[in-house]
């Protein structure tokens, strides 16, 4: 048990570590790499109170998926200095106040679901569906998912693809004289498409793409 | 003292892991290197022991002495660390494999999440790697990397999806002993060939080995690193190509089950069996090094994401509709 402690004691520290130097670092990707720790040391909370199948999901969908591609983009945009230019800047951002009704929203948010959980104990009894406790837990989150929770499931699966949709289309721009490469076209070329014979008379020449 | 005497022990058994991946990982580059010259109608390593079978230990020996540059602009906390990230994750990753029933480190519920979410962390070491160097050859090299291997990693998925089905449970030993009857390559054929594509692209190996295409890129995202450090980028991924290779023995081979139960072959320990379809699968890589042009940057993103996903989503859809309408769902 001591250990079990310990242990937990060591991946919340550098979970709270790591989020704090997330925003303290200068360096925007400096906080790309500690946000990453973070989600690490996340999942490996969820994994020591047994819900193994979250954890595992957190690491390959954010750590292996999210935040690559948000490395990505920190990588290349320049972001540190348009940090710096924002703060350095005579005139008022506009971010700062967005930014922080968001995260007052949050906090007023964390308050209600901590404070409901020291409160109200009973919270877990009032749930309607029963946990039974003999599954793993991807077998019993697989039994309910697609029964009783179908409706809300095919709801974010649809939330996903909007969003998804509307990331092509902000993104797509048709440019013209690329040249593609159709694997049709160039299977189904034959000699006769390819190649012309041509009676070249003497001292005229072939006029070429004519 | 009881806990003292457990810890000891797990000690002494990560080590009889791991010391045989690295010996076989020196082992495998050899192997590597002979088959490529087999095709090619070289020698290879010969020189160095008996086959030049000690050649990649002679290779260590002489980056061991090599002298470690770090360039002066580069970011020095992630350069460093870079080569420690890849060769930690190709190694941790070898702790779920299961070798026989009994012989596996850590059995857990959720083990091809475990392996899949490792491989997924592969790309952080290249990209740290190509990023901290500071130069442009290798941040190029990384970008490339890290969108190649996001991209057939959405394939792999989806392909332990289908195995999944057929399973009915994410423990490594349980999709073994699920095969006892059928390996799942016959089923799942087409699957299992979209893995081992899925797989060189995954591992940056030949015909997909852009991150590191030398005709464009010099070296890739390892251009800056030397010595010792450019020896663990190395290793690594020839261990991560190992990894692959357990992975899809283990989904689509049986695993540790010998192919026929019959007298000569059940004999014959169970982890041999695991380390010769291993092998099998690790010398197809090496023969496709040898005999198949590299892809370029757009035929490899179209192979990814317009061939390999729709197809595989589909037989997604054919395996569950197959299971459903015969009954063979597992679990019920």
């Amino acid at each position: 048990m001591i250990a079990h402690a310990i242990v937990f004691y060591i991946f919340s520290l550098i979970a709270i570590v790591s989020a704090i130097m997330v925003t303290v670092s200068k360096n925007t990707v400096n906080s790309v790499f500690f946000l990453i720790l973070d989600f690490i040391s996340i999942s490996c909370l969820f994994i020591m109170i047994g819900a193994e199948f979250l954890g595992m999901i957190m690491l390959i969908v954010y750590v292996g998926a999210v935040a690559v591609l948000f490395l990505f983009v920190v990588m290349m945009l320049n972001v540190a200095q348009q940090k710096n230019e924002w703060f350095n800047s005579s005139g008022r951002s506009s971010h700062i106040p967005v930014g922080l009704l968001v995260s007052i929203i949050i906090f007023f948010e964390l308050i209600i679901v901590i404070g409901g959980w020291k409160y109200k104990p009973d919270l877990l009894d009032s749930i309607a569906i029963e946990i039974n406790t003999d599954l793993t837990n991807t077998q019993s989150l697989g039994s309910v998912i697609y029964t009783d929770y179908i409706h809300l499931f095919q709801l974010s699966g649809m939330v996903l693809l909007v969003a998804m949709i509307g990331a092509i289309v902000l993104t797509f721009r048709q440019r013209s004289g690329v040249k593609r490469q159709s694997y049709f076209k160039q299977i189904s070329r034959d000699r006769k498409d390819g190649i012309e014979l041509v009676d070249v008379e003497n001292n005229k020449g072939v006029k070429i793409d004519a | 003292m009881a806990e003292l005497f457990i810890f000891f022990d797990q000690i002494y058994r990560i080590l009889f892991l791991l010391i045989p991946v690295l010996v076989s990982v020196a082992m495998i580059v050899w192997l590597d290197r002979r088959v490529w010259a087999f095709v090619q109608k070289r020698r290879g390593p010969n020189v160095v022991g008996p086959f030049g079978l000690f050649q990649t230990l002679a290779d260590a020996l002489k980056y061991i002495f090599k002298e470690i540059i770090i360039p002066a602009s580069s970011n020095k906390v992630i350069f460093i660390l870079a080569p420690i990230v890849t060769m930690t994750l190709a190694l941790i990753a070898w702790a779920v494999i299961p070798f026989s029933e009994t012989f596996v480190l850590a059995d857990i519920n959720v083990g091809i999440l475990y392996l899949f979410a490792v491989s997924s962390l592969g790309v952080y070491g290249i990209i740290m790697g190509g990023w901290a160097s500071n130069s442009k050859y290798p941040f190029l090299g990384a970008i490339r990397s890290a969108a190649q291997m996001v991209s057939y990693e959405v394939s792999i998925g989806v392909i332990i999806i289908n195995v999944l089905l057929c399973v009915g449970s994410l423990n490594l030993s349980d999709i073994v002993l699920s095969q006892k009857d059928l390996w799942f390559v016959i089923p799942l054929f087409p699957m299992f060939i979209i893995f081992f594509i899925s797989a060189l692209a995954e591992t940056n190996r030949p015909p997909f080995d852009l991150p590191e295409a030398e005709a464009e890129l010099v070296a890739g995202y390892q251009t800056e690193y030397s010595g010792m450090m450019y020896a663990m980028f190395w290793l690594g991924e020839y261990a991560n190509i190992l990894l692959m290779c357990a992975m899809g023995s283990i989904l689509f081979l049986g695993g540790w089950l010998s192919p026929i139960d019959l007298f000569p072959f059940n004999v014959i320990p169970a982890p041999i069996w695991l380390i010769l379809k291993i092998l099998f699968l690790f010398i197809l890589f090496a023969l496709i090094k040898a005999i198949v042009p590299r892809y370029r940057y757009d035929q490899l993103m179209k192979l990814g994401w317009k061939i390999f996903l729709p197809f595989s989503l589909i037989y997604v859809v054919l395996t569950a509709s197959f299971l459903m309408y015969f009954d063979l769902l597992p679990g019920n």
